[in-house]
């Protein structure tokens, strides 16, 4: 039973990593049906941001993950204006390749600038292990949680109840109409790019913190596991996307405990394979209907 | 069928041109080892791409787990081969890796083809992952190190004539009933069915055929660079074919083969360039997809027979 409840606690702390990561790419998917290939790749930029600054500048914990977010917010709205903006009217595999374009930039880029070693990340924050009812649990780990759990309800909160949310909900339920109303669907989705990659330059911190080590790689496999979370959730949906990290975090550690961490990778494959058969749309997708 | 006998030979005499053309170049040694790695290579990627162009282009259908597939006959070959260790074994492995991929794609095929779309995307390339990660813990196929030392049977010459053949294959199948069956299922699946067209038949059909043919690129690759492991057949081998396809033009046989070739050169050429190689690459991408998004070559199709009617009117309009 400890074992049980000590892989809910890993579990999760790597599933808050994962969600904050599939909000992103549910986000943008929700507003311009692209697959965002570049999402895990800002989150690189933003782990390799916080290396830098806590390193050179000795930023604390809290102003490297807001400058994080700063860049990773900013590194968004410079992709989207100059290589999905121009490809908006083309078709959809067009952008979908782009968009794995510039992931090979940014990887290759960082590589190419910073060498393509993995490294150590500053460990700001000293870790404390505490032993509740026999389960080991760290300070980095509830940092993790609740950092995570307070950006998602920011975000929520942004997308229900102010009128920036409601333009975003607007646009990604029919461009056309947004626009007919008087909504500024550049500015529209420049704004969601920015709140995705700001999640993603958050989660490339937070991963450093746990993980310890950071390289211009380490956003390819996140990205596509994060990119099936958002599925899983239902993609275009933001509780989805959260619900989809957190199941595939814990489905990971605990096939991972089982003693079977070679074939981690290949059940969350499986899983995603069975819940997109049972249930198109994912948990919390809307079906839609095909007219003919 | 008399009709396109002379077209038909024409295409042969093309390909029987190219072959000898090829070979004598090698011979004189204008074609040095080095380049005739770079073709080698093209030609591979030319089988693959093509059979994706058919699932993608043709079918409609976006997979993006042709790599599980090539993977399949690589290993196929690269088992085969090493117990028969003779040209027949290399055949027969060319044989059981289409039957295995064959068998993969169904399974992989019969659920997954009903998703459309980026799902559909997402599954394929789920269950092309899934293939590597069981290639990459069995025993037998030598787990994450790979295969070393596979006997050497494909050269330039057979490479040639298999993209010759899976060529042939898929064009024949596009052209036939078969091919205008699958492109109606491309267009609108509702009004095919109403047609009385069997959509997933013809959807798994066009599947099932590109699989078969990534398969026989995955014996050529194993067995002409006699080294594989599970990591070259990853997403980005995927994803690096559907790029050929995307930049010759979705729905263009013809856009494949320029393409494999334009990128093949590009990555010898690029070579020099050393870690930037792979940043220019990337550059090239965006800048060829934002100025020109439906690829190299859109859909067009290089077609003998309308070259030939061309001049005949031509003729018409001069007398």
């Amino acid at each position: 039973m400890e074992t049980f409840f000590q892989q809910i606690i890993n579990g999760l702390s790597l599933g808050s990593i994962y969600a904050l990561l599939a909000l992103g790419y549910t986000m943008v998917y929700g507003i311009i049906k692209l697959i965002n290939f570049a999402h895990g790749d800002i989150y690189m930029l933003g782990a390799f941001w916080g290396y830098y600054v806590i390193n050179v500048w000795h930023f604390n914990f809290i102003s490297a993950l807001l400058s994080a977010m700063l860049v990773g917010a900013a590194s968004g709205v410079i992709i989207e204006y100059f290589a999905y903006r121009p490809l908006r009217r083309s078709p959809r595999i067009t952008a979908l390749i782009t968009a794995i374009g510039v992931s090979f930039l940014l990887e290759n880029g960082m590589s190419y600038l910073f060498s393509s070693n993995t490294r150590d990340f500053p460990q700001i924050i000293k870790q404390v292990n505490y032993h509740i009812g026999g389960v080991l649990i760290s300070n980095i780990q509830i940092l993790i949680l609740v950092t995570a759990c307070v950006l998602m309800v920011l975000l929520q909160l942004i997308i229900k109840k102010t009128k920036m949310g409601r333009a975003m909900r607007a646009v990604s339920v029919d461009p056309d109409a947004a626009e007919l109303v008087g909504i500024n669907i550049n500015w529209t989705i420049s704004f969601t790019f920015a709140l995705g990659s700001a999640l993603a330059g958050a989660a490339g911190v937070l991963i450093g913190l746990y993980y310890n080590s950071i390289d211009p790689l380490m956003g390819m496999t996140p990205g596509i596991k994060a990119f099936v979370a958002a599925v899983l959730g239902g993609i275009g949906s933001v509780p989805g996307a959260s619900v989809g990290g957190f199941i595939i975090g814990i489905l990971e550690t605990f096939v991972q405990s089982i003693g079977l961490s070679a074939y981690k990778d290949a059940v969350v494959y499986f899983v995603l394979i069975v819940i997109l058969l049972i249930l198109p749309a994912g948990i919390f997708g809307k079906n839609t209907k095909e007219k003919v | 069928m008399k009709a396109n006998v002379k077209y038909n030979l024409v295409w042969l005499i093309m390909m029987v041109a190219g072959f000898y053309l090829m070979n004598t170049l090698i011979l004189v040694g204008v074609i040095d080892s080095f380049i005739e790695n770079m073709l080698v290579t093209i030609g591979i990627n030319i089988i693959l791409a093509t059979g994706l162009n058919l699932i993608i282009g043709f079918a409609g259908q976006f997979s993006l787990g042709h790599a599980g597939f090539m993977a399949i006959g690589a290993y196929a070959t690269a088992i085969v081969t090493q117990t028969a260790s003779t040209p027949g074994g290399f055949y027969a492995s060319i044989f059981i890796g289409i039957v295995i991929s064959i068998i993969a794609a169904l399974i992989v095929g019969v659920p997954t083809l009903r998703l459309r779309g980026d799902y559909l995307a997402i599954a394929t390339m789920g269950a092309s992952e899934i293939i590597r990660i069981l290639i990459n813990n069995m025993k037998i196929t030598g787990g994450a190190a790979g295969m070393f030392n596979i006997p050497q049977f494909a050269d330039w010459p057979t490479v040639y004539i298999m993209v010759c053949v899976t060529t042939i294959i898929i064009v024949n199948f596009i052209h036939s009933r078969a091919g205008r069956a699958v492109k109606s299922v491309r267009e609108d699946e509702i009004a095919a069915e109403a047609m009385g067209i069997n959509v997933t038949k013809w959807k798994l059909a066009a599947f099932v055929l590109g699989a078969s043919t990534a398969a026989v690129a995955g014996s050529l690759h194993a067995s002409y660079l006699q080294t594989i492991a599970p990591n070259d057949f990853g997403i980005m081998e995927s994803i690096s074919i559907l790029i050929i396809v995307v930049l010759g033009g979705v729905g263009s046989i013809t856009g494949t083969f320029v393409a494999a070739v334009v990128l093949g050169v590009l990555d010898t050429v690029l070579q020099n360039f050393g870690a930037l190689r792979m940043v220019i690459y990337a550059a090239a991408l965006i800048l060829i997809m934002i100025f020109k998004p439906s690829g190299l070559l859109g859909t067009w199709e290089l077609s003998i027979k309308k070259i030939f009617s061309r001049s005949k009117r031509k003729e018409r309009v001069e007398s």
